[in-house]
């Protein structure tokens, strides 16, 4: 366990681990996001209610689920680096910004698609849209208050504060279906009892959203090993396994 | 499959639009934030790799 997490502290372990991993994930993901895309797209039943329009879902869902689990990626990289000085939690934070920042943006837009043949409007200022937009705010600003500073230490403990901060929105993003009166539908999919769509629906739904898991993961890697790269361009082991 | 032709498919009964449109702009994003840092890497490798040979072809030449 504590071998595990000194490797997770290294940068030449991340690194060797980052090359190992992005050739098998790199063309896994690909292929689950074709499959899933053309499952949802031509295969999947057409939707009683909203007709084919409905497709956009499995876009939608699955990458509004990847945009909170990748706030709490950022937020959790952003507490180790704040409280143990660890310099690859920082990169691992800012990572996970633009990325989290893509899957909202990429959330909202097909939402706004889905929206005006659905609801009839791009844009309504609804809870759960709402507090998205909140999330693709605080991914912007992490991003940004990196910049702002010149002093990057300083910099860094910033955004691993604003991060942190800013965890008080995921909750309200889950409950905001619940607590407020909404347009947005309230979740079809549940851990527990029956879900309220069927199967022949869920299951590419489902593969979706592992695709899109995978797809985090993979352009996590690819982030973490640009920075890696740029952070330890003059060290002797980063020059040694470019080189060689 | 649940369209019968290519044009039913491209249509989905008036929603085509919305749908393609969707996905597209999402395949797109994917694209470019795959492809930006490995562009972006494979430059740095670049000068890390120059760099090395030309401290390599300095130090011959001082030998």
């Amino acid at each position: 366990m504590w071998r595990i997490i000194h490797q997770l502290g290294s940068p030449p372990w991340v690194y060797r681990f980052c090359d190992r991993v992005i050739p098998w994930l790199l063309p896994l993901t690909a292929v689950a996001l074709i499959v899933g895309s053309t499952w949802g797209l031509l295969f999947a039943p057409t939707d009683y209610k909203q007709g084919d329009s409905y497709r956009i879902i499995y876009i939608h869902v699955p990458a509004a689920v990847v945009s909170l689990a990748g706030y709490y990626i950022m937020a959790f990289a952003g507490l180790v680096s704040l409280v143990w000085r660890i310099k690859l939690a920082d990169l691992a934070m800012r990572a996970a910004a633009p990325i989290g920042a893509a899957f909202t943006a990429v959330a909202l837009i097909t939402g706004a698609i889905w929206g005006k043949p659905t609801w009839g409007a791009w844009w309504v200022w609804d809870a759960r849209v709402t507090s998205m937009l909140i999330l693709f705010f605080l991914y912007v600003g992490v991003i940004a208050l990196f910049e702002a500073y010149d002093n990057k230490t300083i910099a860094a403990r910033a955004c691993a504060i604003l991060s942190l901060v800013g965890t008080v929105n995921i909750p309200i993003i889950y409950k905001s279906v619940d607590w407020w009166y909404s347009l947005h539908q309230p979740a079809s999919i549940k851990f527990t009892g029956s879900s309220a769509i069927d199967a022949s629906m869920l299951y590419p739904l489902l593969g979706m959203i592992v695709a899109f898991y995978a797809l985090f993961a993979l352009l996590l890697m690819l982030n973490l090993k640009q920075s890696l790269t740029s952070e330890y361009a003059q060290s002797n082991w980063l020059i040694k396994r470019i080189t060689t | 499959m649940q369209f019968d032709s290519f044009a039913a498919a491209v249509t989905m009964g008036g929603h085509g639009g919305f749908v393609w449109a969707a996905y597209a702009i999402t395949f797109v994003v994917i694209l470019v934030m795959i492809v930006r840092p490995v562009m972006n890497t494979r430059s740095m490798k670049g000068t890390i790799q120059r760099e090395f040979d030309r401290k390599q072809a300095h130090e011959k030449d001082a030998s």
